[in-house]
């Protein structure tokens, strides 16, 4: 797909330990099409942040990271540092889990959201606290004339989370990273979050990449997927399609995992993530996989188109299901 | 499943609990209190499991220690197979507590690093003083929640988190305890390894016939472990009921609101449903709304919400519910 705002080709990233080589992307592909919300969900150590923190150009030095990151067409990987800054939070923003860490708590929420616009645009310092107020209340906070005076430890963690959206969009990106945005917060404010970004989304178009282990946050604003494993990408495709007829034993493995009325048992998927530092040299899943075969451990398998998902299964064909198992 | 007539494990009466917070702004000392547990009451059945849920500051884990005696009530009565706990002296309270033991959210900061896993199964049995062959009480209890009993030798960081919150569970288990309180128990474990716990305590609870007060912010979770299920707010209990009645049939605004923001693994239901949008935060515990406290962000709220308290009420679908207006 050459329409796509952002591309990433064959990333890894390799973290030098001292147990070894801790390789925790192994060939990643991404494409994210203009104003569209992907989901990218995994467990704990797939990947999927490390992914998009490479793409951000945030890894420490100890991390090496080949590959392309291209957006809009730019290579990001191995640009000048200037070059990066000047695409990082103009461009391409990022929302973390902890919004605390994202504010400087001895300056006032709308100076932050200032400097944001002034570090990358030419606007004067009235309009650009006009901007600010604007952008909060955009964000869904009220009072935004008040708000903008006040610092981070006047918000509650709902609130500081939409402060962080507003300097994330400040400069009206394209492409808007946000990694676990609602994992700290409580399941009513998590609504309200999920609702401003996908708002962002509608009024701006902006591109969004949300980056989650929680599935029925997936199913609420995701238009499409990829489903993360062991520093892979294992099945890609529309949000529709994914639920309905995964074609991967690991996505479906996650989706009956999950509790649902009317089960007596829970089926939870049977061993656990491989050790990164010596991953298996075929399918990352195969060793928990209850239809793994002999060719499975034999090489790396690669995303393969499979009705109108992308799919590493090479069993997809063999197991192919109606609907969800 | 659930059995009505099953005996009384635990009653919990009035239960409040305040703590202080002290500020020291400059010449004036303030004195606060914080209410985070006020006037809860609840029964826990034998073999049964009681599901409590709530959000951030909605003093589930307060009442969870309260019930073990972790934490000492300001007031209220928890009546554990007829005895009030609250008025026992110290040395009476360490014999009932074999009876009662607490599994913690995170599975790497509730074991000693340093300690074998089977040192601390065996810990349990060493401070109450049990005799008999502790290596074969540990391997039986490591059998018991899937684990081999090779791993007795073994030191925690070897685990994964699944693996050591099995760990804890064996360890809660060594006592044959009639009640476990499992607070948040599975909520820092990836999904995949999640179900293999939620489905541990089911069988262990069909083999042995404990109780659990299952403490969980995960609705889905607690609404496939638990028989009778609690909704907290601020504090308060504001919905109490049978699992299935509170699930159907929520009836307070509250409940409701919570049930609809619960994101669902289906993306049709999650995009036809109609959802209730709560606005704000959770007010704080310090300054709780006057009546009613959830009145600040309820959409039915009127005044009379504001003056008057409401009272946990039987409703027609057999729940007790604490509102006004309810659904």
């Amino acid at each position: 797909m050459s329409d796509s705002i952002l591309q990433i080709r064959d990333l890894r990233v390799t973290f030098s330990t001292q147990m070894g080589e801790l390789r925790a992307v192994r060939g990643v592909d991404v494409d994210v099409a203009p104003g569209e919300i992907l989901g990218v969900v995994g467990e704990s150590g797939s990947g999927k942040s490390v992914s998009f923190l490479a793409a951000m150009g945030l890894l420490p030095q100890s991390a090496t990271i080949t590959g392309s990151v291209k957006l809009d067409g730019i290579e990001l990987i191995g640009a000048k540092k200037k070059a990066i800054r000047s695409v990082r939070g103009r461009s391409l923003a990022m929302v973390f889990q902890d919004p605390l860490s994202a504010l400087n708590p001895v300056h006032r929420v709308g100076d932050q959201i200032v400097e944001m616009i002034q570090s990358h645009q030419d606007m004067n310092t009235h309009d650009a606290e006009k901007r600010a107020v604007e952008l909060l209340e955009i964000v869904g906070i009220p009072q935004p004339n008040d708000r903008a005076r006040q610092y981070p430890h006047e918000f509650s963690g709902g609130m500081r989370q939409r402060v962080v959206i507003a300097m994330a969009i400040a400069n009206n990106p394209k492409v808007l990273i946000a990694d676990e945005p609602t994992t700290a917060l409580d399941v009513t404010v998590q609504a309200q979050i999920l609702e401003v970004i996908q708002r962002v989304q509608q009024t701006f178009g902006t591109a969004v990449v949300l980056i989650t282990h929680d599935l029925g946050v997936i199913a609420r604003v995701a238009d499409s997927v990829n489903v993360m494993y062991a520093g892979r990408n294992v099945e890609s495709g529309p949000v529709q399609s994914i639920f309905d007829h995964p074609s991967h034993p690991y996505t479906r493995g996650l989706l009956s995992s999950l509790p649902h009325e009317g089960a007596d048992r829970l089926q939870p998927i049977a061993g656990f993530p491989p050790n990164m530092l010596a991953p298996p040299s075929g399918c990352g899943f195969a060793p928990r996989c209850e239809f793994a075969i002999d060719a499975c451990n034999a090489e790396l398998p690669t995303l393969q188109p499979f009705d109108d998902l992308q799919t590493s299964c090479i069993r997809a064909v063999d197991l192919r299901i109606g609907g969800r198992s | 499943m659930t059995n009505s007539h099953a005996e009384v494990l635990l009653s919990v009466r009035n239960l409040v609990k305040n703590f202080e917070l002290r500020a020291n702004t400059g010449i004036r000392k303030t004195q606060r209190i914080v209410q985070a547990v006020a006037d809860v009451s609840f029964d826990v059945k034998v073999g049964q499991t009681l599901g409590l849920v709530g959000e951030s500051g909605s003093g589930k884990t307060t009442v969870g220690r309260s019930v073990l005696q972790l934490i000492q009530p300001t007031s209220g009565e928890v009546i554990f197979e007829g005895e009030d706990l609250t008025k026992m002296s110290f040395e009476e309270l360490r014999h009932v507590r074999r009876q009662m033991q607490i599994v913690f959210q995170d599975p790497f900061a509730s074991l000693d690093p340093k300690m074998t896993v089977g040192s601390s199964i065996a810990e349990p049995l060493v401070v109450q003083g049990v005799g008999g062959n502790h290596q074969d009480k540990v391997a039986e209890l490591l059998d018991l929640v899937g684990l081999s009993t090779d791993h007795a030798k073994r030191f925690p960081h070897e685990f994964s988190g699944g693996q050591r919150q099995r760990v804890g569970i064996a360890r809660a288990l060594a006592l044959d305890p009639k009640l476990i309180v499992l607070d948040e128990p599975v909520s820092a474990l990836d999904v995949s390894i999640q179900a293999g716990v939620v489905n541990l305590f089911g069988d262990l609870q069909k083999r042995l016939g404990m109780s659990y007060v299952f403490i969980a912010h995960d609705l889905s979770v607690v609404r496939h472990i638990a028989d009778q299920v609690a909704v907290m707010y601020l504090g308060k209990i504001v919905e109490i009921g049978d699992k299935d009645a509170v699930y159907r049939n929520p009836s307070h605004p509250y409940t409701k609101a919570l049930l609809s923001a619960v994101p669902l693994p289906d993306p049709k239901i999650e995009r036809s449903r109609h959802r209730i949008m709560l606005e704000g935060d959770v007010p704080s515990p310090v300054n709780p709304p006057t009546g009613c406290r959830f009145r600040t962000r309820c959409w039915k709220a009127t005044e009379l919400c504001a003056v008057e308290e409401p009272q946990l009420v039987v409703r027609s679908t057999g729940q007790q519910s604490a509102c006004h207006f309810p659904e």
